[in-house]
């Protein structure tokens, strides 16, 4: 099943989200990204039929088996090949983990709901925590519940809304490697995400998205390149912030020094290889450092940075 | 209406509407009007036409939209508010079939928690006033009548608890829209009955044509002709127009649901 947004934008009075976004999403794991306030959250809402599209056109093809392409908006059919998980952390916390599970196999109308909920529960790692009411879940666990709810109609597509919050490093390490099961296997799955670094082990394509537009789109391996090799910018202040400069910019790892009244501006294309250099340079020169401040490391300026590649 | 019945959507209702705190509130008015009418039995002498009044006037305009207000802004507005409602809605389940079970299990909640308590405040209390010649008109007004005589007390407890049963069913279907079309639906719904349902409904006979509370005292008044209760409309008037805003309140609950979003966050 495809995903086809054809110049869609979404806005909420003056105030544009999601700006003529065009973008194909197929079988495979697709991560989007973005900064918190980037559009994601909309982008993800209107894909699941939980938001019309203010301008342009939204389709899911294949909805019901018919290879027609249809819209998510203000139709409940799509549900039977799409499953969802919000980010908003709220569940039916006085229901069991089980029973909530179930309940969604049933509103699916699957011949068995409890083998269903079993089989889901299962894939997730929840089978022992299954019987607890999910007000005592950790958040982590209530997300994992949310994914075997939204996984129990084995749908063809899952959206995912920041999937990875609150979960520990062995829990996003699971849901990880399931959403890449899940995708090897020809489902479509979407997720949002606005840390880079959980992205790096799922194969597949990104779409990055900042201040409502689409900022970059392909394969992650090529994008994650271009923002290894990006410039660093670090601020320095030391005893000498002449000589300190001069010695510097001898460095294959430093692209550009710049002395200013506040200390010295270097650029390097190499972070780690600046960071250890720095601190034996000084101290063979006697130049005690004061500071050494990277500069730009938000993520805001690496979606920056993307944009203006 | 029973194909639109969904029965896992109504145990999840059930149980999500019990278990919350809020749940403690619906047996409060209920424990008020019965503990207000043993009160009252025990120092009025009962051929006074108190228990048309209380139960009528204070059991249709505040018991029973109270309790209602309650219950109906919860089954489906407290969902929609702490985000849970997104489960229910990202399934195949129909909108109108999320929307008729809610409202059957609201109204079913409501009969039992006001109801109920109304039948059983009014057999408690006793008889009430009939009058001598013609039952309430549309136009007519409290006070009218002449010579009251005596009906039975479970004629009027009759009468008062299938205009009650009414009264659940058409106040759910408005609150349950209300708590669709506003997140604040229990201050709006409050407003309404208020203003509305015990102060104008009671004052200004035009009014009483857009008040449910007097569609219940018209069907009560149908069954249990009481001139105390104050009925301004008959019961084909007050079975039409509650048929009619009940129709409309679920058919705009429906469409409101169906267009339900989730509000992402602006750049």
């Amino acid at each position: 099943m495809t995903i086809e947004l054809r110049n869609v934008s979404r806005w909420y009075g003056n105030v544009v989200a999601v700006n003529d976004i065009t973008m194909s999403i197929g079988p495979g794991v697709t991560g989007l990204l973005g900064p918190n306030g980037a559009g994601k959250s909309t982008i993800m809402h209107m894909i699941a039929g939980f938001l019309p599209p203010s301008r342009g056109e939204l389709t899911i093809t294949g909805p019901g088996g018919t290879g027609e392409a249809a819209p998510s908006w203000r139709n409940p059919a799509v549900y039977r090949r799409v499953g969802l998980v919000p980010e908003r952390d709220s569940v039916y916390a006085f229901l069991t983990g089980e029973q909530f599970v179930t309940a969604t196999a049933r509103l699916h109308e699957l011949p068995d709901p409890a083998a269903a909920a079993a089989r889901a529960i299962a894939t997730l790692d929840m089978a022992d925590a299954a019987d607890r009411k999910i007000a005592t879940y950790s958040k982590g666990m209530r997300q994992r519940i949310k994914v075997a709810a939204a996984l129990v109609h084995d749908p063809e597509i899952l959206l995912l809304d920041e999937p990875f919050n609150g979960m520990d490093p062995r829990q996003r390490l699971h849901m990880m490697e399931l959403l890449d099961k899940l995708g090897s296997e020809g489902r479509t799955i979407v997720f949002s995400s606005h840390i880079l670094e959980e992205v790096e082990r799922l194969s597949g394509t990104i779409q990055v998205v900042v201040a409502g537009r689409l900022a970059a789109s392909g394969d992650f391996r090529a994008i994650r390149r271009l923002m290894t090799s990006r410039p660093h910018v670090f601020t320095v202040r030391s005893s000498d912030d002449r000589l300190l400069g001069g010695i510097l910019i001898g460095r294959p790892a430093v692209r550009a020094v710049e002395l200013t009244r506040n200390g010295l501006q270097v650029r390097t294309s190499d972070y780690g290889a600046f960071c250890r250099d720095i601190a034996v340079l000084a101290r063979d020169h006697s130049i005690r450092l004061r500071e050494v401040l990277p500069a730009d490391e938000s993520l805001e300026s690496v979606f920056a940075y993307l944009v203006a590649s | 209406m029973s194909g639109l019945f969904n029965p896992t959507v109504a145990w999840i209702t059930v149980r999500a509407t019990l278990s919350r705190k809020r749940a403690l509130l619906f047996a409060l008015p209920a424990a008020i009007l019965i503990l207000f009418t043993v009160a009252l039995k025990a120092s009025r002498a009962p051929m006074r036409p108190w228990p048309s009044h209380v139960l009528g006037t204070f059991g249709f305009s505040v018991l029973l939209p109270l309790t209602a207000l309650i219950i109906g802004t919860s089954v489906l507005g407290a969902e929609i508010d702490d985000g849970s409602i997104v489960h229910l809605l990202a399934t195949p389940v129909r909108r109108s079939s999320v929307v008729v079970t809610k409202f059957l299990v609201a109204t079913g909640l409501t009969m039992l928690f006001a109801a109920v308590p109304e039948l059983i405040a009014a057999l408690i209390a006793g008889g009430g006033t009939a009058p001598p010649t013609a039952p309430a008109g549309t136009t007519g007004s409290p006070g009218t009548f002449a010579g009251p005589v005596a009906i039975s007390g479970s004629k009027l407890a009759i009468g008062l608890f299938v205009g009650a049963l009414a009264c659940c069913v058409i106040y759910n279907a408005v609150f349950l829209m209300l708590s669709v079309a506003t997140t604040r639906a229990i201050a709006v719904g409050l407003l309404y009955v208020l203003v509305w349902e015990v102060l104008l409904a009671n004052f200004v006979s035009g009014v009483r044509l857009l008040s449910v509370s007097h569609y219940g005292l018209g069907i009560a008044n149908g069954f249990a002709s009481d001139s105390a209760l104050q009925a301004g409309l008959t019961v084909l008037t007050s079975v039409i127009m509650g048929a009619i805003v009940t129709a409309a309140a679920l058919a705009l609950a429906v469409n409101l649901l169906s267009s339900f979003t989730l509000k992402g966050e602006p750049a």
